[in-house]
């Protein structure tokens, strides 16, 4: 069972944008597309461990800001031909609350 | 909505990279279906070469495999050849009766090697060279022969030579002509050539014409015999003398073809529903054997066909490399000349290096160079581009200076480096791990080896390195593209310029405007172009367009320099480079109170407070209560000063105060790379104004202004520009060359790289002899520096970016 836990509003993270969330685990990036779906993944990039919550959002990617590597939001992975995976938590949006589970 | 369907015809390099492309912009478009006559998915023709040579097997120079046609949905038939096109009924039939309709038809059928009409041409033995069966046939000849004819002294016949004398063959080149290679070289680097293959063990017969091969009464061939009537022992004997377009196909079908399928700019067929691309293709006149015109045409062809319509293939300028292990030659454009044009050559007979430029007017329009190709993608690009080449013209022979270009061992010239030693010394890339991916992941441009290699992606400097091991890889199949037309980046098909001028003239203020009206083929783009529009859009409407912060680079966003730890750096404005002891005390106080691990001075003269937590930014700016020193910003960084005729005993002018002036009038300038500017007070040049975006030096009777130079991975000395006799003269020029790179140059272009590509007699047309356009471009200078505001202070402060969220 996940254990939802509210974080914050859709509105407090900006569009094609991050916030961090400080948890037990350590950073969590979540993210917003364009179209307002939110996404979350450990802030380290598999590659240096680059701040990901600190990279460009587009489509439904980010670019690290430390090498341009490109990962997935909805699943971590390194976008070809670089090949890492950052390890992804389930996010749900209700009523423009945003729930993350850290499980 | 039921997909149209679409059927190629020929499973070859050109057809598959259109189906590639038509894939990234209309993935579900069409029903594909695809007809090879030959057994195996595609694969890097041009990669045949190594394979006989023995570097590689057949599995590594597979391009597509079985299963990128399944993950595509595209039907796939080998081993099937098309025999008929019923255009009536728009179906095309296959030799084993596969009958296939199709609303679009692609035609790829690419060339066949042409066979001498000579006696003995049928017999065993006796082959082309064009594919895997002809290659694995020579492989099987060297095991069991001896004596080895190549027929055609040509690209191909000189590397299917050495391949088989590297598997033991004796091999002797048989060529009609004086000289080998003689529509990529001239007499005296094809010298040269067959100098170094003859140290190889290949021999030569020149001006030799074959009148008959002999059989051995097996049917099996055993000799040749000239012309002349002498003859030579020949067990197996390559027809390396042209490629013929597959052409009997269309031709049959009614389709104009003339020489080969006749085709538009759009790679249309005179049949509407009927594209055709490739080695099978005639194209203004001109048929194409080489990989990079194919893979230009393959762009094209598939815009169209994804209903886009709006790209032109307007032909292409080839270049020629051999890719004979240890010969290092290349060619391009017209290098013979004639009447109008005129030739710069350099010939170092010990040495073995040849160079020879030709010259139309001022631009150049060919080039051959033999033992030192270093410099090759640079010639190539300028003739591409048309450039004119008046002002480098002294220089032009003895190529693109590689002064400085530091992390590469101090290495130029990268057939001479072995495979262990290193290209790339940001990225520790060896030559050896790119040839390897180059050959068996199939790349073909500067791009893709910077993606799977990361060779040269990071500064850049090792770049002409990278190219010169890319194009002795593929050989003529590598093509540096023209400037002019480069897309901004894979979201668009709209070169910088093109972008420029649409946001300047359709007034368009924001980045998904942009994107809409240009077509961008992404949502949102990418963090290449997003970056870039941002700027164009405020430089073009400084206070229309709203600036993006979620398009900006963090360090443009927050306002700092991130670093590796995810931590940032704090480096306030010190004007001109002067402080004063409150300043320091401030500065001190807050590194204390924030547990800042290091504080450092930096190479720009201001002070730089490293390992700062992002949480901690706004504070820091606020106990600081001093400006940003945008060192974190593609703006103008520290304008760097030496202590000036104030108290120097040499000075002639107040460089400090002069630096001052600028630093503070030019604050705030957003600029498409970083801008950096010194002020000397005499010609000591202790700021060292040579390696600035502007330098300035103070003389007796003025000051004179040097623009473009770079201290940075490329070190270049800054060209003069122009003397001035006032201050403000001083501010007018500086400003105005400010604003006519910012309006101008790429985004990420330094000056060094704007200057080169516009040349200085640009700068100074618009700078210097244009007095009201001087005034204009400093006018709309300071017009965008209107009301900009220190982005540290409260009110510029997004919370929002700095507060970490907790749960
Ligand atoms: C040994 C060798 C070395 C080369 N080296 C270089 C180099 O260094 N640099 C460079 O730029 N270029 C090089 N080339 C040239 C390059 O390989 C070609 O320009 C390129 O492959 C042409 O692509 P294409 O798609 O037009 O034709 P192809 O790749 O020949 O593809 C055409 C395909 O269509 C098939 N076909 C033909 N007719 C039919 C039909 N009726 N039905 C079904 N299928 C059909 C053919 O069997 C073939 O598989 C080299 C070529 C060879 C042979
Ligand atoms: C003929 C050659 C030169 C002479 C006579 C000379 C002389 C001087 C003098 C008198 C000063 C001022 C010292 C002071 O009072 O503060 C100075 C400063 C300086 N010089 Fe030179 N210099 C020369 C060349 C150079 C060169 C080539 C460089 C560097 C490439 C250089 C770098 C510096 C620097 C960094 C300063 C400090 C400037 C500042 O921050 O105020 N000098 N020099
Ligand atoms: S550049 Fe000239 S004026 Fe400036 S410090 Fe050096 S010697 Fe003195
Ligand atoms: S740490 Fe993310 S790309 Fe290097």
């Amino acid at each position: 069972m996940n254990t939802w836990h509210e974080v914050t509003t859709l509105e407090e993270i900006p569009p094609l944008g991050a916030r961090v969330v400080t948890t037990k685990q350590g950073d969590i990036a979540l993210f917003r597309t364009a179209e307002d779906e939110v996404f979350a993944l450990l802030d380290r990039c598999p590659h240096k461990g680059g701040h990901l919550s600190q990279g460009i959002v587009f489509g439904k990617k980010v670019t690290c800001p430390l090498h341009s590597w490109n990962i997935c939001l909805d699943d971590g992975n390194a976008v070809a031909p670089d090949v890492g995976c950052t390890r992804s938590y389930p996010v749900k949006v209700e009523n423009n609350v945003v729930y993350l589970s850290l499980a | 909505m039921k997909k149209m369907k679409l059927v190629m015809v020929g499973n070859g390099m050109a057809g598959v990279r259109t189906l590639e492309e038509l894939l990234k912009l209309a993935p579900d478009l069409y029903d594909i279906t695809v007809f090879g006559a030959e057994p195996y998915p595609n694969y890097n023709r041009i990669m045949l070469s190594p394979v006989l040579a023995g570097e590689q097997g057949i599995q590594d120079i597979i391009l597509n495999d079985i299963d990128w046609y399944k993950q595509n949905n595209i039907t796939l038939h080998l081993n099937k050849k098309i025999v008929r096109i019923a255009r009536k009924n728009k179906v095309v039939v296959a030799e084993d009766g596969t009958e296939a309709k199709y609303d679009r038809l692609l035609l790829a059928t690419g060339s066949s090697s042409f066979i001498l009409p000579v006696p003995g041409k049928e017999l065993a033995g006796v082959v082309g060279y064009r594919d895997i069966q002809d290659t694995n046939a020579m492989i099987a000849a060297a095991e069991k022969y001896k004596h080895a004819v190549v027929i055609g002294g040509g690209l191909l016949g000189l590397e299917a030579a050495n391949g088989l004398a590297l598997r033991g063959m004796d091999v002797t080149v048989v060529h009609l002509m004086s000289w080998l290679m003689e529509r990529q070289l001239d007499d005296n680097s094809a010298q040269m050539l067959q100098s170094a293959l003859q140290a190889k063990g290949l021999k030569f017969l020149l001006e030799q014409q074959t009148q008959e091969l002999i059989g051995d009464g097996h049917g099996r061939v055993k000799s040749i015999r000239f012309k002349d009537g002498s003859e030579i022992p020949a067990d197996l004997v390559v027809m390396a003398v042209g490629i013929r377009p597959n052409v009997a196909l269309a031709e049959e079908a009614g389709i104009y073809c003339n020489r080969g399928i006749v085709v538009s700019d759009t790679m249309q067929t005179y049949d509407p529903s009927i594209y055709a691309v490739g080695e099978c293709v005639s194209h203004r006149g001109t048929a194409y054997g080489l990989v990079a015109p194919l893979f230009d045409m393959a762009k094209v062809c598939a815009n169209h066909l994804a209903r886009m319509g709006i790209a032109y293939y307007q032909g292409s300028v080839t270049s020629t490399k051999l890719k004979v292990t240890g010969v290092d030659l290349f060619s391009a454009g017209n290098f013979t000349g004639g009447n109008e044009t005129n030739q710069i050559v350099m010939h170092d007979v010990t040495g073995g290096k040849y160079k020879k430029l030709v010259l139309n007017n001022n631009t150049l329009v060919g080039a051959v160079m033999y033992g030192d190709t270093k410099d090759s993608s640079w010639y190539f690009q300028m003739i591409r581009d048309g450039k004119n080449v008046a002002e480098i013209r002294d220089q032009l022979i003895f190529g693109q200076s590689h002064l400085g270009n530091a992390g590469s061992q101090g290495q130029n010239l990268a057939a001479t480096m072995t495979n262990a030693m290193e290209v790339c010394g940001c990225n520790g890339v060896c030559k050896g791990t790119i040839v390897k991916a180059i050959k068996e992941k199939g790349l073909f441009t500067l791009e893709d080896v910077r993606k799977h290699t990361k060779a040269s992606a990071s500064c850049g400097s090792c770049t002409g390195l990278v190219e010169q091991i890319l194009a002795s890889t593929v050989g003529g199949a590598y093509a540096p593209q023209a400037t002019t037309v480069k897309p901004l980046c894979d979201c668009t098909s709209h070169s910088h310029e093109e972008v420029r001028k649409a946001i300047r003239e359709e007034k368009l203020i924001s980045i998904p405007q942009t994107m809409t009206f240009l077509n961008w083929n992404t949502t949102n783009g990418c963090a290449k172009c997003r970056p870039a529009l941002n700027y164009y859009l405020l430089c073009a409407w400084p206070h229309e367009a709203k600036d993006d912060p979620q398009s900006r680079f963090i360090n443009e966003r927050a306002n700092a320099n991130i670093q590796k730890d995810g931590t940032f750096s704090v480096v306030p404005r010190m004007y001109g480079g002067i402080t004063t002891p409150q300043q320091l005390r401030r500065i001190a106080d807050v590194a204390e109170k924030y547990n800042v691990p290091t504080v450092k001075v930096t190479g720009g003269q201001r002070i730089d407070l490293l390992g700062v937590k992002k949480a901690d930014l706004p504070k820091i700016w606020a106990d600081l209560d001093m400006p940003s020193g945008y060192a974190y910003a593609k703006a103008l960084r520290t304008v760097k000063t030496c202590v000036g005729s104030e108290w120097c005993r040499f000075g002639v002018q107040d460089s400090t105060q002069m630096g001052i002036d600028i630093e503070r009038a030019f604050d705030h300038m957003w600029m498409p790379h970083k801008f950096k500017v010194a002020v000397s007070g005499c010609p000591r040049n202790c700021a060292e104004s040579g390696i600035k975006d502007v330098g300035i030096i103070g003389v007796e009777s003025g000051w004179e202004i040097y623009v473009a130079g770079n201290g940075g991975i490329k070190t270049v000395v800054a060209q003069f520009l122009v003397k001035v006799k006032t201050r403000d003269e001083v501010m007018e020029y500086t400003g105005a060359f400010a604003q006519l790179y910012r309006e101008e140059a790429h985004y990420l272009d330094r000056t060094v790289h704007y200057v080169e590509r516009v040349g200085l007699d640009h700068v100074k047309k618009h700078v210097v002899e244009n007095a009201a356009n001087r005034k204009a471009l400093y006018a709309r200078l300071l017009d965008a520096l209107q009301g900009a505001t220190n982005p540290w202070s409260k009110e510029n402060i997004n919370a929002r970016e700095f507060e970490s969220l907790t749960i």
